[in-house]
């Protein structure tokens, strides 16, 4: 008897303000208005997918100076859709991305206690860490952190998130009509957290929720956020959606676990991953090829191109040759609230290697852009897509896939209604939700307060 | 629906059938845990194990759409529910413990279709870019029905909680010492200045700035977002929003004023004031006080709503109601005093009180029910029946936004009448 079959999480990422998403197509619909979240997480939840996921932005972007207008620009406050959304669903986890930087402690502390309260235990925070000045002009703090403190400040702010969490143990509230004993204990909520970067002590206004704590996602490549996660982290987002880069990184941040005492169950790997079906294989990628032009338009593949080079290549034909120009290594000015221009940490290297492919291949830009930046994952009929997902998680690949359609908000249907049932027969995807909480959906521990060397000390 | 305004505003739709009579005044209640007494927990219709669950939020609020109140307020507070002014009382023998105020809000949004939604926000711990986004995103998702009611907070156990800043020491017999008096003008100024920067915020989008042109590639028309660059004192935000101009243009704001220095914020930044007269010489004189800040803002053309808040009891005859007051402070051990009047009776005889204390130039009132579980379906059941009667309330809801219920026409964007 072979081992048995490891089960999928699947979770749906709400398409969100970069070139993937395909605004121009006749389906695409609104990305702001509630009924399309609202019909986006209710297909998740029918295909009994693990959770829903939003990310954050708070700052617009800039290129060159300008607001930047090819792509999708604006979204809701995470907080107040996920918690609308609640109303809609019944099982489905509601995850949203909030930044350690902008933010106190005790307000998202209580944020998403009040959510896990008012989704009966479905709430999940991706804790991520600031970016830069430019995003601290919206904010009193107007502050951002040195490189080196990004995660220092992450690690204090979940800590004391924790601790705020755990200072009700959930015994507290007895509500005796007779008595008149509401609580049983005055000092309900209380702590002190002395650290770095906060000082403060009080009592939580937060009841302790159904999960008892938010389940903790964490994104993040780099040693420091591979370590971050393994310390303290549900489950970690990745962005390696290939086979061996999947398993390479896999193999890696499961490793780091036994240092903390934690098994491998304890933090799932769920890279992004896109999708294009067709009736066939073929038909597949010929739709495919076409999603891509859609999404890397001439201007777009320009504006791509100055996330490396640092300049202002307006001048430049999208569909004649790379620049011979080598890029400006001064600080980057020209795209700024882009998570993009740090992925590209030696522009030189990178644009070398860029003119190279593209000469070899006979690329224009758009054709380079188009190649590099905008593979999809899985492409294929719903047979071949639920087999290569399937693969990749008996692989150890990953654990799953949190997947990104291109439309907005019909473009999980069809995975909903194709690939599911595929993965249902294969025996390694849910029929029914076994529990109610997004702790039960990942098969997690639901953390007692009381637990020895569960509290962070102060 | 941001470029769409509101279809049914009262000003253009004169048809006497479905508006309220001239005379129709405005009525929104105020929820509170089990309600406003402190012993209402330990009533029978309480349900105090269920406080911080989504189903009762939603119970209460779809009854008061029942009654065809504009809205409701949601009470919010960072830190623990106190009997004390200024810090925590350590006591156990009253509700402790609520959730986050705008996101029951949002949670309820999706369940109803006409009342308005007006959660609490303390303007001095939190961020005006994240409720900005946070009050625009409600008002998506209710289509134009959110609100805010902006409040400040001296408490220095609160301002523990942040490890920001700190406050001195005080009660309530201090708020008119100089010490104190600097302390609250300098909240209630940075109030005003949390106000003007989340309202432009919300109109750093044209309503027409998503164009989705096809042909030259561009989602949004750029010139169509602004920043709002706001410099104040103790912040400043830079702008624009993150979200777009939600469907109301601009959502409610609302203050609960007791004295001169809030009634300069409601005066200067508020569409509706709450205020707490117990007659109508008193009423006047706020609503006199109220209207020549108004002025002095700058902005006596503007519609600014002035609501009278009333604790109330109310049962079929006065003496029940009176028993139950009776008995709820004998379980409370003391007798209920607050800043609002009580008022204890018949659902006749309040309508009796509103409508005499409106004649102080009020629009309408907000009412905190003593026991939510009883006192509110008072209100829906008993009050508004009456107030119908007498042709003072409306009878259906006659506009799709809390704007267009309360007689407030969109405003036009400030960036785009600039630019014009």
């Amino acid at each position: 008897m072979s081992k048995p079959l490891k089960q999928i999480h699947l979770a749906a990422h709400f398409p969100g303000v970069n070139n993937t998403t395909v605004w121009s197509d006749p389906e695409a619909g609104s990305h702001i208005e509630f009924s399309s979240f609202a019909h986006f997480a209710r297909t998740a939840e029918r295909a009994k997918f693990d959770f829903l996921f939003l990310a954050e932005g708070l700052r617009l972007r800039e290129q060159g100076g300008k607001i930047y207008d090819l792509d999708v620009v604006g979204r809701p406050d995470t907080f107040a859709i996920l918690t609308a959304l609640a109303a809609v669903t019944d099982r489905l986890g509601l995850t949203g991305t909030i930044n350690s930087t902008f933010n106190e402690p005790y307000e998202v502390a209580r944020q998403f206690a009040s959510l896990d309260h008012l989704s009966d235990g479905r709430a999940a925070w991706n804790v991520v860490t600031s970016w830069d000045a430019f995003t601290g002009e919206n904010f009193r703090r107007g502050g951002f952190l040195p490189q080196g403190e990004r995660y220092s400040r992450a690690k204090e702010f979940l800590a004391t998130a924790n601790e705020l969490f755990d200072s009700w143990r959930g015994d507290e509230i007895v509500a005796d009509q007779q008595a008149g004993t509401f609580l049983r204990d005055a000092r309900a909520g209380a702590f002190v957290h002395k650290g770095q970067h906060f000082e403060i002590e009080g009592q939580f206004n937060v009841p302790r929720s159904p999960q008892g704590r938010p389940v903790i996602f964490q994104a993040g490549d780099s040693d420091d956020g591979r370590e971050f996660a393994a310390a303290g982290a549900d489950a970690i987002f990745s962005r390696y959606s290939t086979l061996k880069e999947g398993q390479a990184f896999y193999t890696d941040v499961k490793g780091r676990l036994a240092r903390y005492g934690r098994t491998h169950d304890q933090l799932l790997i769920l890279p992004a991953a896109t999708f294009v079906l067709g009736d066939t294989d073929a038909e597949a990628r010929e739709l495919a090829r076409e999603v891509r032009r859609q999404q890397v338009s001439g201007a777009t593949a320009i504006k791509h191109l100055e996330f490396v080079w640092n300049r202002d290549l307006s001048a430049y034909d999208p569909d004649g040759p790379l620049p011979d120009i080598d890029p400006d290594l001064g600080e980057h000015t020209i795209a700024r609230g882009r998570a993009q221009v740090r992925m590209y940490r030696d522009p030189l290297a990178t644009a070398r290697e860029w003119r190279e492919r593209a000469a070899a291949n006979n690329w224009s830009i758009r054709d380079l852009v188009i190649e590099t930046g905008s593979r999809q994952s899985f492409v294929g009929s719903p047979a071949t897509v639920a087999e290569t997902i399937d693969s990749f998680v008996q692989a150890d690949a990953s654990d799953g896939f949190i997947l990104v359609p291109h439309i907005t908000p019909g473009g999980l249907d069809a995975f909903a209604d194709t690939v599911v049932p595929l993965l249902q027969e294969r025996g390694v995807f849910r029929t029914e939700y076994e529990g109610t909480t997004l702790r039960d959906h990942l098969g997690l521990a639901h953390p007692d307060a009381d637990a020895p060397g569960e509290r962070v000390a102060s | 629906m941001a470029s769409t305004p509101p279809s049914s505003l009262p000003s253009s739709s004169p048809s006497a059938s479905s508006t309220p009579s001239s005379s129709a005044l405005h009525l929104a209640v105020a929820l509170d845990g089990a309600g406003w007494h402190p012993a209402a927990w330990r009533e029978p219709v309480a349900r105090p194990r269920e406080l911080l669950t989504a189903g009762y939020w939603a119970g209460l609020v779809t009854e008061a759409e029942r009654g065809l109140l504009d809205f409701v307020t949601i009470e919010d507070g960072l830190g623990l529910q106190s009997s004390h002014f200024t810090e925590p009382d350590g006591r156990t023998d009253q509700v402790r413990g609520r959730l986050d105020a705008v996101l029951i809000a949002a949670r309820v949004a999706p369940l109803t279709r006409h009342i308005g939604l007006v959660p609490t926000v303390v303007a001095t711990h939190t961020e005006p870019f994240h409720i900005s986004k946070a009050i625009a995103t409600l008002d998506y998702v209710s289509t134009g029905r959110a609100g805010l009611r902006v409040q400040v907070s001296a408490r220095q156990n609160e301002a523990a909680h942040f490890g920001r800043r700190t406050f001195p020491r005080f009660d309530i017999e201090d708020l008119d010492t100089p010490a104190v008096r600097e302390v609250t003008t300098d909240l209630f100024d940075e109030a005003a200045d949390y106000v003007e920067a989340v309202r432009r915020l919300w109109d750093s989008w044209e309503d027409d700035a998503e164009i989705r042109d096809v042909a030259t590639g561009r989602f949004i028309d750029r010139d169509k977002l602004h920043y709002i660059d706001f410099e104040g004192r103790h912040f400043s935000v830079k702008g624009p929003s993150i979200t777009p101009r939600p469907p109301q243009g601009q959502p409610v704001v609302s203050a609960l004023a007791h004295q001169s220095t809030p009634f300069q914020l409601v005066g200067r930044s508020a569409d509706i004031g709450y205020v707490t007269p117990h007659d109508l010489d008193q009423a006047r004189a706020i609503v006199d006080e109220i209207r020549a800040a108004q002025t002095a803002a700058g902005r006596a053309g503007d519609t600014l709503h002035i609501f009278a808040d009333l604790l109330v009891f109310l049962d079929d005859d006065p003496g029940t109601a009176a028993a139950r007051r009776e008995r709820l402070d004998s379980l409370a051990g003391h007798p209920y005093t607050g800043d609002a009047r009580v008022f204890t009776g018949t659902p006749a005889q309040l309508a009796d009180l509103l409508l005499e204390l409106r004649q102080a130039g009020l629009s309408g009132f907000r009412l905190r029910p003593a026991v939510v579980g009883h006192d509110l379906p008072q209100i829906t059941r008993g009050l508004v029946p009456e107030l119908q009667r007498r042709d003072a309330f409306r009878r259906a809801y006659e506009a799709d936004t809390l704007r267009g219920l309360l007689g407030l026409t969109r405003p036009a964007n400030r960036y785009a009448a600039a630019t014009v």
